[in-house]
């Protein structure tokens, strides 16, 4: 387990005039869980294909534990498990023969692919419809059957491609649960996501990646510190106009204030930590304001994540230079 | 609750996996969808019988094909290549839809050699055909078809369909793999069958058709192949129709085999 899960150096990958990786870096080390966080058509799903061996970059190299996938991708394909971004599971078999049918591909003795099934069914809440074919299915059965078939083998570095999407809230958390027990034991992961409780969750580092590129990566707490100081947040009394907060403690902001004027709540992005809040208290005495209450604290990952890739439906990508000032190690 | 573990010795495979076990499994599979998909499943038993029923009794009263003393004996071995040809056009609707599911990108990241999810689904296909062969035999003999060049000519007369079914199963995977869409893929498994069934000597002999036309239905390889297969079950010389039917099913298999699987190595879900 010498050589790291997964290194990536330059990827570049297009579709016809579409640039889907321009110059994708990563490091996952034996053991790790690497999470992926971007918005739709940001190249998760394109790195995730040539790290599988599925796609090969147009420029840019990699290995997984060691092998070129380009130069080597059978070696790959035996230490991998790949869970796409979709249910990739055969309807008019049952789950149990899904599996089966998988593990006896990845070489297993028909007697080891069943007993492993079986503790596969068991452990992803599938017991009672193994026996039944998979069109009968939840889309939430059908995702835990195809996350079960990533796992068949064991694999050593596991990817998987957005593994909760379509899953209720008690299917997430014994997935969650499921990943934990595999990465504690060993296991890489590589996860791509667009759920930040998930990317917190479950992985020990997390890149950001938007229009082809890695826009910053670090730990959960790193990248929540460099989008940019601290977040305030105010709660108007009631019948008071949430704006008059906004507008006392303008000056203090580093960046446009969120003010939701049905909740009489305020959110300021700051700078300077504790130290600015003599400076908000005299701020509003002047201007004869009273809050509800006040809360100072580091921006959640979500914040963070909108911070590096723009707001979701607004327009262009933001520059992270311009929206994350206080960003030395993003890259 | 059990618990899954990560490092069980015995679940990790250290070895390539043999690709006659991958092919059998991917065999097993596609023969498993064969029985359970209804329109498949129609595809290898009503549409077989029908053919031959309705083709004997629809065009066998009006048309007399001189040196044959009945119509059935006559029509039947290009029923057979009908029929084949028809079924495999779902071969490419399943690796479409295989395609289009994501299925492919899992067969692609597993150990296993390219051909092998091919090949198990040209061998699935070779069962079904055995099948809908002696189903129309069956069928057939029962309303007067025989076989007239003894057991040894019929064998070969079922390897020639059997054979020609392999390369429309090829054939059919390429054209799914190349237009990726499961529709698409069954229209365009079809429409060649049907506009060189139609232009061939399966339902009247060449020698009736206009002269223009009698040059392309005399090199369309359904001619050549139907040719074969009634020199092998009604008799006559047999030689230079099963040569010429064999140097179509190379050429076809020459080009499609490799370009399938090249195809398939790149194929991925969108």
């Amino acid at each position: 387990m010498a050589d790291p899960a997964i290194v990536a150096e330059g990827l570049g990958k297009r579709f016809g005039h579409v640039t889907a990786l321009d110059g994708v870096d990563l490091e996952l080390p034996a053991g790790g869980v690497l999470g992926m966080l971007g918005p739709n058509g940001a190249g998760k799903t394109t790195t995730v294909r040539i790290l599988a061996t599925l796609l090969k970059p147009d420029r840019g190299r990699a290995w997984v534990a060691g092998f070129d996938v380009t130069s080597n991708p059978a070696s790959v394909r035996r230490l991998i498990g790949l869970s796409g971004q979709y249910a990739a599971v055969d309807l008019f078999l049952t789950g149990q023969e899904n599996l089966v049918m998988i593990g006896r591909l990845y070489g297993l003795t028909r007697r080891q692919a069943r007993r492993r099934a079986g503790d596969l069914i068991d452990v992803l809440d599938l017991a009672s419809a193994a026996g039944r074919l998979v069109r009968t299915y939840s889309g939430g059965m059908r995702r835990r059957l195809d996350v079960a078939a990533s796992l068949l083998a064991a694999p050593p570095v596991l990817f998987l491609d957005e593994p909760t999407t379509g899953l209720d809230p008690r299917g997430r958390l014994a997935l969650w649960q499921v990943l934990s027990e595999l990465t504690s034991q060993g296991t890489s992961l590589l996860l791509t996501t667009q759920n930040i409780e998930e990317a917190e969750r479950l992985a020990g580092r997390i890149v950001i990646i938007g229009h082809g590129k890695v826009i910053a990566s670090g730990t959960p707490g790193q990248l929540r510190a460099r989008a940019g100081g601290h977040r305030l947040d105010l709660q108007s009394l009631p019948g008071q106009d949430p704006r008059r907060l906004a507008d006392a403690l303008a000056a203090l902001a580093t960046a446009a204030p969120a003010v939701d004027e049905a909740a009489g709540r305020v959110m300021l992005p700051v700078a300077g930590g504790a130290g600015i809040l003599p400076e908000v208290a005299t701020r509003l005495a002047a201007a004869g304001l009273h809050v509800e209450s006040l809360a100072l604290r580091r921006p959640t990952l979500e914040e963070a994540f909108l911070a590096y890739t723009g707001q979701p439906a607004s327009g262009p990508p933001a520059e992270p230079a311009q929206t994350a000032p206080d960003t030395p190690g993003a890259r | 609750m059990t618990t899954v573990t990560a490092t069980g010795t015995d679940a990790r495979p250290g070895r390539p996996v043999p690709i006659l076990a991958s092919v059998a499994t991917i065999t097993a599979r596609n023969l498993r969808r064969l029985v359970r998909v209804p329109t498949l499943l129609v595809f290898a038993t009503v549409q077989p019988v029908l053919f031959v029923l309705l083709f004997t009794y629809a065009f066998g009263g009006a048309i007399h094909v001189p040196g044959t003393a009945h119509y059935i004996d006559y029509l039947l071995p290009g029923i057979f290549v009908l029929a084949i040809g028809f079924g495999a056009s779902q071969t490419g609707v399943a690796i479409a839809e295989d395609l289009t599911t994501g299925m492919i990108d899992r067969f692609r990241s597993l150990p296993i050699t390219a051909a092998a999810v091919l090949a198990g689904r040209v061998a699935a296909d070779a069962l079904r055909n055995l099948f809908v062969v002696a189903l129309m035999i069956g069928v057939g003999s029962a309303i007067g078809f025989r076989f007239h060049a003894g057991p040894a000519a019929a064998l070969a007369a079922m390897t020639l369909a059997l054979v020609t079914g392999v390369a429309l199963s090829w054939l059919n995977l390429l054209l799914g793999l190349a237009v990726r869409d499961p529709e698409s893929a069954g229209l365009a498994g079809l429409f060649p069958v049907i506009i060189l069934f139609f232009t061939s000597s399966t339902l009247v002999p060449v020698a009736t058709m206009p002269g223009w036309l009698q040059a392309f239905a005399k090199a369309n390889p359904i001619t050549v192949i139907t040719g074969a297969l009634r020199a092998l079950c009604l008799g006559g010389p047999t030689t230079r129709p099963a040569l010429e039917a064999t140097a179509w099913l190379i050429g076809l298999l020459a080009v499609t085999v490799p370009a399938a699987v090249a195809s398939y190595r790149h194929a991925t879900s969108t």
